[in-house]
């Protein structure tokens, strides 16, 4: 499909979402929120060290406990061999996933899942939890991605031998894999560069933060089925990796999707509903599990911690001439970091001759990292933009302005390969140049920063089906979870195709067994793929709608047009018949109408973002207020405006907690020691200005109504933006997130030791 | 341990429940009484997913024993719309778009209620301190306080 300019009745206005009022009156059911008559409550036994060996496992006290009724260990799971599950952004590797799910033979992190226990209360699960007996080897342990590099770190897996190298390694190591991309000769770029910044970059490992925890309902019959309520980012992931796991066909496993409160990419595997439908087989009663907020820290995907090299060189004009980086991500224990996607995504914004990105992927003592919104990205980002902010810095030159010389347009071939069709970075930058907030004034101990970013985007399958009533009523069914609006999307474009009001739209986010695969709710994909299916079946409804009103008419088909809602012939005096009339006789012309699509989306169009910031930095507390905070992102075309600005404005403000607040802090031991809200410090609603937001309107060319993908991309630009302000304010540049008070002080503070 | 008999007003309705002496308000809410609107997010205190007013007073009911429900008054987000007639808050929350995911949204519109109950024109900033005891993850709470705002415009009557 391609992208046609029309005018728009729908599609642009701001409607009260289709699941509006449940979520306003506590009657929408997230995962935690449905129940079976004779539930059991499952509870999970999680490691107290970071890396040791599992000697030996006694349940037996935990099976004589009266009101105990399932139990299962490693021993329990079936031996998987290493597969790619593609899930979402990222593959999935079964074996790993299954170790994960339940650990064999050693425990790899603080909170990996051993045991797990179904009984008749919560109480009694957690006492038979206290009751089984693990023997411990403990071994030493490895959390920082430096460390883990060294030859002489504890390894965490016996079989992992790096790959991408030239030669293969005999040793086994926790560097599961190098990556290298290139274009251009840099050694001879830098020849060229009167200006060269060299610097190295560290993040800490934080987490998505969504307010929902983990929360399954497994119920297996005895015809060896399975149902299974909980909220993910794609109940079709849930299903295809839980039969994985359990050697279950998916066919046998029904995924009953309930509304997701929060994933922002940590929601797209499974963690607790393996376990759930094994405990419930072995009981013979449905099951319920929810994580506690320590679970979700301990045992969930963080993005990972990262160690980051850059080398940018530019002539005294401000044309880059090379760059180069090293990007060193911590997986967690098992291999898996999204360092690829930072490998890809870094340097993407510019268009560059000579360029080179080598990315390391490498095992720790930690929990395995999973996707965060855009993920790697912002990591790389944070590195690049910093380094190109002390560039524009050393040449003297507006930060917009060296970024603009260096933009990416269309044409511009990419370090990962494609060359760009339609894009807006360009206008981004120059929409940011000419708002306000860029040429305010600032005051003492003031400053601001800018920062760029670039996000894929994905496509990916989707399906959808939409049911015209006989009252002329519509209802879409979908596949796609919906985490922030996207029902009111789909709505929109079938109302839109269909040229009936929104408020006659339904949408339906449909079970496993109800409506074709449909890929996760991930890589900014939902509004751009799903809304294309949408798109397709409301065309497909079009065509039987103006098929059957020719047969009532009288007339051909091909002199029926389809406009606001109703068949129109364009010859003769046989007049119109609206969506309404002709639903109401569909059963006598050929049965009731159903408008069908399944689709592979391709073309997803990418987004670039820039975000301007700005802070004060109180000299005597290092104590960083955010001041004022514009986003700027290049959107394809806002479907729903309010919910396009609400990605905007929630990325951004996950970026300010990451950059000045958000840390995974793992003792000596290795033992995360800040698992809860009140340590794990996100951003609230005192923290914070009001965040402007600014979209701009690129249309993508291979969308019907020009989407692109808008949800991650805001994510990727913020680090720096605050990084780079702290630096205007201060004159200090921070390498390291997140920038806490202390290290802000004692920064404050040697460099003023170093004046003296 | 033998359960504890508890007699309580829910939303306005007399209700006895029994509960064991560790189990928390929020427990009872929601796996006894299925009002199932108020969340947990953190059970510590922390995200506010869970606020209830008790007595008139907004509290977290994670923070609460069920137990202590004995012989009071409680308001949960199910008492909040009047039959089909939604609240300003919950109104201008739709209006807005200051919902993402929604899970949050309970807390966040008893807890704006209760603000509004005692300050029926706040500034921003009171806002954002009211509501500091509330995580969104989803909205970075911009559209949150500008329906807030316009919430207590149309309890003061004023047109928006």
């Amino acid at each position: 499909m391609t992208y046609e300019p029309k005018d728009l009745k729908v599609v642009g206005t701001r409607p009260v979402r289709p699941d509006g009022v449940d979520k306003v009156t506590g009657r929408a059911n997230f995962g935690a929120d449905h129940a079976l008559p004779g539930q059991l409550v499952g509870k999970v036994l999680r490691s107290p060290y970071a890396h040791a060996r599992i000697v030996s496992i006694d349940t037996s006290k935990a099976e004589a406990l009266a009101g105990v009724k399932s139990i299962i260990v490693g021993e329990d799971m079936q031996d998987i061999a290493h597969e790619l599950s593609q899930s979402g952004e990222s593959a999935i590797d079964v074996h790993d996933l299954s170790l994960n799910v339940l650990a064999r033979g050693k425990v790899l992190y603080d909170g990996h899942a051993l045991a797990a226990v179904a009984a008749t209360s919560a109480k009694i699960a957690d006492d038979a939890i206290a009751l089984i007996d693990v023997t411990y080897d403990v071994l030493p342990h490895v959390v920082d991605v430096d460390d883990a590099m060294k030859p002489d770190a504890p390894v965490l897996h016996d079989d992992m031998f790096t790959k991408g190298l030239e030669e293969t390694p005999t040793t086994a190591s926790n560097i599961a894999s190098r990556m290298e991309m290139a274009m251009g000769d840099v050694e001879e770029g830098f020849k060229h560069a009167d200006v060269i910044i060299e610097r190295s970059y560290k993040t800490k490992a934080v987490h998505q933060g969504y307010i929902e925890p983990h929360a399954v309902v497994a119920s297996f019959g005895e015809d060896g089925s399975a149902y299974v309520w909980c909220s993910s980012q794609g109940h079709f992931a849930v299903r295809d990796l839980s039969a994985k796991v359990l050697g279950m066909d998916s066919s046998s496993i029904r995924v009953i999707p309930a509304e997701i409160g929060g994933g922002f990419g940590g929601k797209t595997t499974v963690y607790l509903e393996p376990l759930a439908i094994a405990l419930s087989k072995r009981a013979g009663r449905p099951v319920k599990m929810t994580m506690t907020r320590a679970e979700v820290f301990r045992a969930t995907g963080p993005t990972p911690a990262t160690s980051m090299d850059v080398k940018i060189g530019a002539t005294k004009d401000g044309k880059i001439v090379a760059a180069d980086c090293e990007f060193r991500f911590h997986a967690g224990a098992f291999a898996g970091s999204p360092v690829g996607a930072a490998c890809m995504a870094g340097l993407t914004p510019y268009a560059l001759e000579n360029a080179r990105v080598v990315g390391y992927d490498v095992v720790s003592n930690t929990c395995k990292s999973g996707a965060y919104r855009a993920p790697g990205a912002p990591n790389g980002a944070f590195s690049v933009e910093s380094a190109m902010d002390e560039l524009a810095t050393e040449l003297k030159m507006d930060p917009i302005e060296l970024r603009h010389i260096n933009a990416a347009e269309e044409g511009t071939k990419a370090i990962y390969g494609p060359t760009f069709k339609q894009i807006g970075c360009k206008d981004v930058l120059v929409a940011t140049r000419e708002h306000p907030h860029y040429k305010s004034n600032l005051g003492p101990n003031q400053g601001r920063g800018i920062a760029s970013g670039f996000w894929f985007n994905v496509g990916g399958q989707s399906n959808a089906a939409i049911n015209v009533h006989e009252d002329g009523t519509i209802t879409v069914v979908e596949g796609s979870p919906d985490i922030g609006g996207t029902r009111a999307a789909m709505a929109m474009m079938a109302a839109e195709v269909l040229g009936i009001d929104y408020d006659r739209v339904q949408v339906v986010v449909a079970d496993t067994a109800s409506i074709g695969h449909t890929d996760g709710t991930g890589g900014s994909r939902v509004t751009f793929a799903t809304g294309m299916a949408v798109t397709n079946a409301a065309e497909d409804v079009v065509t039987q709608l103006r098929t059957r009103a020719a047969a009532t008419m009288g007339v051909d088909v091909d002199d029926v047009v389809w406009q606001d809602g109703a068949a129109i012939a364009t010859k003769g005096d046989a007049g119109s018949l609206s969506l309404a009339e002709i639903a109401a006789t569909a059963a006598r012309t050929g049965g009731i109408i159903v408008g069908r699509s399944s689709i592979n989306a391709k073309g997803a169009g990418p987004s670039f973002a820039t975000h301007i910031c700005d802070v004060e930095v109180d000299p005597e507390t290092g104590y960083i207020e955010i001041l004022r905070y514009t986003s700027i992102q290049d959107v394809g075309k806002a479907i729903h405006p309010s919910y396009v600005e609400g990605q905007m404005q929630g990325g951004a403000v996950q970026g300010i907690g990451w950059a000045l607040n958000e840390e995974y802090f793992y003792n000596e031991d290795g033992i995360l020691e800040n698992p809860g809200f009140l340590d794990y410090r996100m951003p609230v609603a005192s923290d914070l200005p009001k965040i402007d937001t600014v979209m701009v309107e690129v249309p993508n060319p291979s969308h019907p109504f020009g989407v692109r993908g808008v949800g991650e991309a805001p994510l990727v630009p913020p680090l720096a933006a605050v990084v780079n302000a702290i630096e205007d304010a201060t004159g200090v540049r921070m390498t390291e997130l997140p920038v806490t008070p202390v290290k802000m002080l004692a920064a404050l503070d040697a460099r003023k030791e170093a004046a003296e | 341990m033998s359960k504890i008999h508890v007699t309580t007003t829910v939303n306005g309705d007399p209700t006895e429940f029994l509960c064991e002496p560790q189990e928390t308000l929020l427990d009872v809410l929601r796996d006894e009484l299925q009002l199932t609107g108020s969340k947990e997010g953190c059970a510590s205190g922390d995200c506010g997913a869970c606020s209830i007013e008790l007595d008139g007073r907004l509290v977290c009911s994670c923070l609460v024993l069920g137990a202590e429900a004995d012989g009071r008054e409680i308001e949960t987000v199910e008492s909040i719309a009047d039959g089909e007639k939604l609240h300003p808050v919950q109104a201008q929350i739709l209006e807005h778009g200051a919902l993402q995911c929604g899970f949050c949204t309970p807390g966040i519109i008893v807890a704006a209620k209760a603000l509004l109950d005692r300050n029926p024109d706040p500034t921003d900033t009171e806002i954002r301190y009211w509501l500091a005891g509330n995580l969104c993850r989803c909205t970075g709470y911009d559209k949150i306080i500008n329906a807030v705002q316009d919430a207590a415009a149309d309890l003061r009557g004023e047109a928006s």
